[in-house]
């Protein structure tokens, strides 16, 4: 399909989101603190050993994840909701679908992203050798944008829907289970000598489906919120 | 000369909640009946006739209830994905109740799963929980219907409620196979404490018959719920209609 308008429209709701949340940082700050918080409490409530944390480094991490996408993810279209954008997106001549892609994506770039990027941080914390930390990165560089995905679909499912944001983790952690486990699962195979490759694989699968469906998805559960 | 014309009114003429709920109140205890015969039979054949494990003792009798509830908690999340489906392709009201009745009745199968699982793993392998892929994938999958049913009651209005369950719905039942085949790498990666739940010894005939009995008997179970259920939902959403008024069950 030739429709450059398309592709105009993805960048420009990937460049208003990141705008919007340049200008009110906090938001994307709470986040990342709650990701650095909540694995720093991992030491503390088992323990220093660190043959104990090297151990616990990769779960530890991916479950800080899962948990700090879940949170950022009432913000993907709670106030578009609210102030009528999203009906307007709706509306536009460009198909809803493309916009969430510009969305989601968007999501990805202030959720996932700086999680990659700090977890090599918290990786030391917890002794993980050198080689280790470049697979987490890996594996999360390949397993967030998953998250933000899956995500997206129950935030739209659960948009202005009573207890909204405890609902959104009811649906959507067990469907981030697979992520979780070849995640985690890459960085204890490059601990223990197997080698990374087949989970990363594995996540780079997941990543394909989803990029595929997901969006569909959360289309489909935007049109029935906006209905 | 049109029998093509009338299989299509037969089967439309059901779908609306006007005409299903009396087909649904008539069916209803035949099910109930044919559950409660499968069921005496099946545990029956399970507590008398069949023979006492060699390695198991009585304990293993418990499978009778375990297996067929497994089976009943995988099924009826298919059941709901397809009512789901239905719901969201033809936008049928019917659908959506049908499967927003399933799903209690899903999530107890797999509870009970669960819990006669807990009952059969203490005496036989000495503990209540181990992270075996099949326990661990079963107590995901009451995640999952737990999740659709947070979610549906979370919504007021009935159709939208039914929708976005049924979008839930749908990718679980997608996700399904996904997460048990994780679930079953991240086990044998682990492998901690090796109890195989696989390798069943042969099992007797009779084992086996009273298993499909109990399977039946649960499925005859599910049905007559959730045609009562339905029904109490069709009452709840349509008590404005005027065909409601004029039932005799709510006329005074």
């Amino acid at each position: 399909m030739k429709n450059p308008h398309w592709f105009a429209a993805l960048a420009g709701v990937v460049r208003r989101d990141i705008l919007l949340a340049a200008r009110r940082k906090s938001d994307v700050l709470t986040t990342l603190f709650f990701f650095v918080i909540v694995v720093s409490l991992f030491p503390l409530g088992i323990g220093p050993e660190m043959d104990m944390l090297r151990q616990i480094a990769p779960g530890v991490l991916w479950v800080a994840a899962l948990l700090a996408t879940m949170l950022s993810l009432n913000r993907l279209f709670a106030t578009d909701y609210a102030d009528g954008t999203l009906e307007q997106m709706g509306l536009s001549a460009v198909p809803l679908g493309v916009l969430v892609v510009g969305k989601v994506f968007a999501h990805w770039l202030l959720s996932g992203l700086p999680l990659v990027l700090l977890a090599p941080v918290l990786g030391l914390q917890f002794d993980l050798a050198p080689r280790a930390l470049v697979v987490l990165m890996a594996a999360l560089a390949i397993g967030t944008p998953v998250l933000s995905l899956i995500g997206a679909i129950g935030a739209a499912l659960t948009l202005g829907v009573r207890g909204g944001g405890v609902l959104v983790s009811l649906l959507v952690l067990p469907l981030y289970i697979p992520v979780l486990i070849f995640g985690a699962g890459a960085v204890e195979a490059d601990i223990s000598g197997l080698g990374p490759a087949a989970h990363l694989s594995l996540l780079a699968a997941i990543l394909a489906a989803t990029a595929f469906f997901g969006p569909w998805a959360t289309t489909v559960a935007l049109r029935i919120a906006l209905e | 000369m049109n029998g093509m014309d009338n299989r299509l009114i037969n089967w439309f003429h059901f779908s609306s909640p006007q005409t299903f709920y009396p087909l649904a109140g008539k069916l209803m205890p035949w099910f109930a009946v044919l559950a409660a015969l499968f069921g005496i039979a099946g545990l029956y054949l399970g507590f008398f006739v069949a023979p006492t494990d060699a390695q198991q003792g009585e304990g293993y009798r418990i499978i009778f209830v375990h297996v067929a509830a497994s089976w009943m908690s995988m099924f009826l999340y298919l059941v709901m994905a397809f009512w789901a489906a239905l719901c969201l392709g033809f936008n049928t009201r019917l659908s959506g109740m049908m499967a927003s009745a399933v799903a209690p009745t899903g999530a107890m199968f797999a509870f009970l799963s669960l819990w006669t699982g807990a009952l059969w793993g203490k005496p036989m392998w000495g503990t209540w929980w181990v992270w075996d892929a099949r326990l661990t994938s079963e107590l995901i999958l009451l995640f999952l219907y737990l999740g659709y049913i947070a979610l549906q009651s979370a919504i007021d209005d009935p159709r939208r409620a039914d929708k976005a369950g049924a979008v839930l719905a749908i990718v679980g039942v997608i996700n399904v196979p996904i997460i048990y085949f994780s679930v079953k790498w991240w086990n044998t990666l682990h492998q901690g404490a090796s109890v195989s739940l696989t390798k069943s010894p042969s099992m007797a005939q009779t084992m086996l018959w009273g298993m499909l009995l109990m399977a039946l008997c649960f499925w005859m179970y599910a049905i007559a719920v959730v045609l009562q259920r339905v029904r109490a939902i069709i009452l709840e959403r349509e008590r404005h209609a005027g065909w409601v008024e004029h039932l005799k069950e709510v006329a005074k």
